[in-house]
């Protein structure tokens, strides 16, 4: 379990790390936390000619909180996102569903933005970033775009940038008014990436009545999946809306694998169920914030 | 005797060093050696047509690659069968590489020695083998109907038929009121040691010598296999257990294939070679165990007494039989537990499969034997409508029936007889701490808040402390320091603090002065090793018999500088004293020194001993004929045969039927080692077994597919429990010394892991109402479960379950 050989640059400026990108060709990989990457590279699964490793560019470890949403950085650790409150006061789904990232030490070193990057459908945050209609800002020598969520993820562990091309920020919209979230994922053991997880955003019109209920899933596709599960519950007062229902709307969208861990019918009692607790959750803040 | 620090809880001295990164485990030595890597079989049953080198050689750094063609003189010899037995009548073993079929997905073929791992690594990758695959045996079903075998001469692949019977079975079944039968099977988990195995070598040209580092349990046994493989003589061989980072088992087993080929690249190469196991290499060439298909058939009266028992079980043994037919043993004799069975057969069929070799793992067959026999306890109460306690409690072998001779072997081949127990006194405590009784009311309070609350309960005995013998030394040095050394290893059980509890405890010692050092040949050659919960009772007697020499001849010297009679004096706090005469005393120091009369007077203590230093008895030589310089002595104890541990669990599971996700509510264990030398430290080594009952039961399981491919060999799919998956552990004990041994002990090592999956199972059923028959269970079986067809069950009292039912 030793990598094979690989070349190792530290630029100190995005313009840099680009260069490197391009002159290295297809062999280069970004470098952030390392959390993800390495063990491939120990296992032998990934072999890269050379590792650019971002964690000397100076600026990406920057988490800024706006009316409109939270911009994280690409070198902004998990741990610092939990721990921010002013990112979770505009989006309180970022600290809920970090807290279910992986253990402390992991979530110290690993980033955010690179487990976007990774695009791993077992990921907290590819599902966060898609509940919340959220996009990453891409950096190439062509310059800088913005890409929404839906037009990144094209498969597991697989995004649309190619070529020289490094994140290097995820911009997470704001939670709107009326609104609530919920995150709840199911793990073997505590800390494990999630058998099934689910995060959840609830709107209500001025009468507490639901206008909006939406679920992002992790671990049930091959890419985050957004469903609206509005129809279920749609003008239904907030106090006795019919969660179940929206669980069970839910159970027959998703279209899950099964695996060692969980079998598919297992996966789709789990996403009834977490949708079910969620939505009921979210609905209570969302009535909170809705004086 | 001072019984000072006998029975005290003791911190573990070791732990401060071990916590803090000043282990030297395997790989901490010789970072200047040479590094080991494995090309390993891909296949789990394949024939090795060639073997393409030339990629690698062109690797810089590269300095040698093996096949099984470099193998010479008895390393080209199959290994060794460690645990020859008569009913092994086909025993086989692996060579140390592939000669010809590659047995199972890890069977190493290819060496490769560089000046690292990385550069070894990269030529191993750079190795072509063409194979022919054949087809391929996994799990004990495909084993019995033979359809293919594993070896080519064992046509039916079974290696042992093991036999075991106390009476008639057929004819007591006959007679007995009511019987039934069922089939259910145990999995396959493994020892995962923190600390994966590792072997470093040292040759030394000029001195024609070798030492080695290994991560083992027994280090004296490894010297032997090494010398009788290179053709050394054994004085020429030393072998160290550095510190080691568990071993549960997997490490007793030997010569591993890497401890023998490590040695003899360093003696080719003329230079320090090291291997250090990865976690998949871990996963796919070391053992693994447990997994079996138990036939159970029972006979019982009225009131749940059982009448007769016989079961026959199908013992998946993995590819090879090197450490023979001791996990079977276990099975056919712990099985009955602490239960009084007129009549009881057991059938024992080990059978060959394409898949890593099955060795003890802590435990080692008796989790699988208690879970036949629970899950029988089970049925019967279900079936007589009696509380599953109460069947139990019938069925106990009463104190006065000891010593109870069952009329069996026990795995060392000696009579399978308890020794001593109290197993109504035990069940009795298990019911208070996990408040049996009154259970109803806690169901009741889930189910309000809709969780399924299931309780279950598992006794079981343990044979542990099997001989044939072990050895210490123990010395007092001029210094004052006591070295306290054993032959038998040690992987992290406390060894260090428990031997010196010992001896200070003998001696009259501060603790302090104490050092331990275990598992060096260099120190102590004579040992057999650390396995079957031995080390306490056999050691641990051992090094009590040592110290009581050194302080039988130190009483002497001192009574001759005292004019005192030995009878008389007294060591406390390391300073000998006619007792009851303050002011007549020498420190035991002093005496150690006297004790070796010098010429030199190499330091200020040794002055003392010199020739000139005070008058001397002239009439007599200054060692007395008979007598030896120093103050040291050696002694061994041999028991005559195991002592018999016991222990209850109870455990109380909630499921929430929302996503039958299993939390452990509360695990009670009454544990009974007799004589108890470190509270602390059985409580510790209690909570351990437990953590990997747990695991057994909920968490792990190796899942081969029916290529033979382990496809969860990593920490990512293979779920050992974290703490957070581990519940507090409530502990009561109780002793019933064992009257085997002077210091009454019995084993503690294993036996936090045997009843985990017999209660747990028993927990779950009581829960959902549903007939488990197979364990581990996860949620996502459990969920499959639920919904099948599979048989609904009702416990009687402390409350009806079945809530699914
Ligand atoms: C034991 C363990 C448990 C874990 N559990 C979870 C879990 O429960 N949930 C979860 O979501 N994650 C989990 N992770 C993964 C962890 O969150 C990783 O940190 C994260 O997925 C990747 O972030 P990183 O900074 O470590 O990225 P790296 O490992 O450095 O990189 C990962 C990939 O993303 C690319 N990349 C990284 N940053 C950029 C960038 N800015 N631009 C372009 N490409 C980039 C890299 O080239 C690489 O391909 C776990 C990891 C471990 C080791």
């Amino acid at each position: 379990m030793k990598p094979a050989p690989f070349g190792y640059v530290d630029p100190t400026s995005v313009d840099e790390v680009l260069d490197v990108l391009t002159s290295e060709g297809e062999g280069a990989k970004v470098l952030a936390g390392g959390q993800s990457l390495l063990p491939l590279l120990s296992m032998r699964l990934a072999a890269p000619t050379t590792l650019v490793d971002i964690n000397r560019v100076p600026g990406l470890d920057q988490i800024s909180a706006g009316r409109d949403g939270v911009r994280v950085g690409a070198l902004v650790r998990h741990a610092q996102l939990l721990a921010s409150s002013e990112a979770a006061d505009v989006q309180p789904l970022l600290g809920r569903a970090t807290a279910n990232v992986a253990h402390p030490a992991i979530r110290n070193r690993g980033t955010t933005v690179g487990s976007i990057a990774h695009a791993d459908p077992s990921g907290e945050m590819t599902a966060v970033l898609a509940l919340t209609d959220g996009s990453v800002t891409v950096a190439t020598p062509d310059g800088r775009e913005t890409i929404g969520w839906g037009d990144f993820f094209l498969g597991p562990l697989e995004t649309s940038v190619h070529g020289p091309a490094v994140v290097l920020d995820a911009f997470f919209p704001a939670l709107p008014e009326r609104s609530g979230t919920a995150f709840a994922e199911i793990a073997r053991r505590k800390g494990d990436y999630a058998v099934c997880g689910a995060g959840v955003v609830v709107t209500l019109d001025a009468d507490r009545r639901v206008s909006s209920a939406r679920a992002a899933y992790l671990s049930v596709g091959l890419v985050p999946e957004v469903h609206d599960l509005t129809d279920a519950v749609v003008g239904q007062p907030v106090d006795t809306a019919d969660w179940t229902a929206a669980g069970e709307l839910a159970r027959g969208l998703v279209d899950p694998d099964g695996d060692l861990h969980a079998s598919a019918d297992y996966r789709r009692l789990l996403v009834a169920t977490l949708t079910a607790r969620t939505l009921a959750d979210a609905g209570a803040e969302a009535a909170r914030r809705t004086a | 005797m001072t019984t000072k620090f006998f029975g005290e809880p003791v911190r573990r001295r070791e732990d401060a060093r071990l916590i803090i990164g000043q282990g030297r485990y395997l790989d901490d030595i010789g970072s200047g050696a040479y590094a080991a890597a494995f090309v390993r079989s891909p296949y789990a049953h394949a024939r090795v047509l060639d073997i393409d080198v030339s990629a690698a050689m062109d690797v810089e750094g590269l300095l040698a690659i093996y096949t099984y063609e470099d193998l010479t003189g008895p390393l080209a010899e199959p290994l060794p069968v460690l645990i020859p037995h008569p009913q092994l009548t086909a025993p086989r073993t692996g060579y140390p590489l592939v000669k010809d079929v590659a047995q199972h997905v890890g069977e190493p073929i290819v060496m490769v020695v560089a000046t690292d791992r990385y550069i070894a690594e990269d030529a191993a990758g750079l190795i072509e083998i063409s194979y022919e695959e054949l087809p391929v045996v996994v799990g004990v079903d495909a084993a019995e109907a033979a359809e293919h075998t594993v070896h080519d001469d064992v046509p039916d692949n079974i290696a042992a038929r093991h036999h075991q019977e106390t009476g008639d079975v057929e004819a007591a079944l006959a007679a007995s009121a009511h019987t039934f039968s069922f089939t259910q099977y145990f999995e396959r988990s493994a020892s995962m040691p923190m600390e994966g195995k590792g072997v470093h070598a040292r040759w030394d040209d000029a001195d024609s010598s070798l030492r080695v580092y290994s991560s083992t349990q027994a280090s004296t046994s490894v010297r032997a296999a090494i010398a009788a493989k290179l053709e050394l003589s054994m004085e020429k061989v030393e072998v160290i257990a550095p510190d080691v980072g568990g071993g549960f088992g997997v490490k007793i087993v030997h010569p591993w294939p890497e401890e023998l080929l490590v040695p003899m690249a360093a003696r080719r190469l003329g230079h320090e070679v090291k291997w250090t196991e990865d976690r998949r290499e871990h996963f796919i060439s070391s053992a693994h165990e447990r997994q079996q298909r138990q036939e159970i058939t029972v006979g019982y009266d009225d009131d749940g007494r059982i009448t007769a028992l016989d079961v026959l079980v199908w013992h998946d043994n993995g590819a090879y039989t090197p450490y023979g037919i001791i996990v079977p043993i276990n099975t056919a004799t712990q099985l009955c537990g602490p239960y009084d069975i007129p009549v009881y057969r057991a059938r024992v069929n080990s059978v060959y499969t394409n898949t890593v070799i099955v060795t003890p793992y802590r435990g080692a067959g008796r989790p699988q034997g208690t879970f036949a026999m629970e899950r029988t306890m089970d049925r019967i109460a279900q079936e007589r409508g009696i509380d599953r306690a109460l069947v139990r409690e019938r069925n106990l072998i009463q104190p006065d029936q000891f010593p109870y001779d069952w009329g069996l072997t026990f795995q060392d081949g000696r009579p399978l007889i308890y020794d001593s127990g109290d197993y109504p006194a035990m069940m009795a405590k298990l019911k208070v701490l996990v408040d049996w009784d009154g259970f109803a009311a806690r169901r009741a309070e889930a189910e309000a808040r809709g969780k399924l609350l299931g309780i279950g309960m598992a006794p079981y005995v343990e044979g542990t402390g099997p001989g044939p013998y072990e050895g210490a030394h123990v010395q007092v040095l001029g210094s004052g320091k006591v070295l306290v050394s054993t032959g038998l290893t040690s992987q992290g059980q406390g060894h260090e603090t428990v031997f010196a509890q010992l001896a200070a405890a003998e001696l009259g010692v501060p603790l302090e002065d104490v050092v331990v050092t275990t598992g060096d040949t260099r120190r102590f050659g004579y040992a057999v090793g650390t396995f079957a919960s031995r080390a306490a009772v056999v050691s641990g007697n051992a090094v009590a018999l040592a110290a009581r020499g050194v302080k039988e001849k130190a009483l002497r010297i001192a009574a001759e500088v005292l004019e005192a009679d030995p009878a008389d004096l007294e060591i406390d706090e390391g300073l000998v004293q006619v007792k009851g005469t303050p002011g007549a005393s020498i420190p035991l120091r002093t005496v150690a020194v006297l004790s070796n009369p010098l010429r030199y007077a190499f330091d200020e203590a040794a002055r003392q001993a010199t020739q000139f230093s005070g008058p001397g008895d002239d009439s007599k030589p200054p060692v007395a004929v008979g007598d030896a310089p120093g103050l040291e002595h050696t002694d061994y104890y041999s028991p005559l045969r195991s002592t018999f541990a016991s222990g209850a669990h109870a455990v109380v599971v909630e499921i929430d039927p929302a996503t039958w996700e299993i939390a452990i509510e509360q695990y009670a264990v009454v544990h009974d080692c007799g004589t108890i030398i470190n509270p602390m430290i059985v409580e510790g080594q209690v909570h351990g077994g437990v953590a990997q009952g747990v695991g057994g039961a909920l968490y792990e399981r190796m899942a081969y597919d029916r290529d033979g491919q382990l496809t969860n060999a990593s920490f990512m799919d293979f779920l050992m429990p974290y703490s957070s998956e581990v519940p507090d552990v409530d502990i009561d004990h109780q002793s019933t010394p064992s009257p085997l041994n002077e210091l009454g002990i019995k084993g503690a090592g294993e036996a936090g892991v045997i009843p985990g999956s017999a209660a747990i199972a028993s927990a779950i059923e009581d829960a959902v109402g549903r007939r488990i028959a197979a364990m581990p269970i996860s949620p996502t079986e459990l969920y499959d479960l639920v919904r099948s067809d599979a048989e609904r069950v009702t416990n009687s009292s402390p409350h009806d379950s079945g809530a699914m039912a």
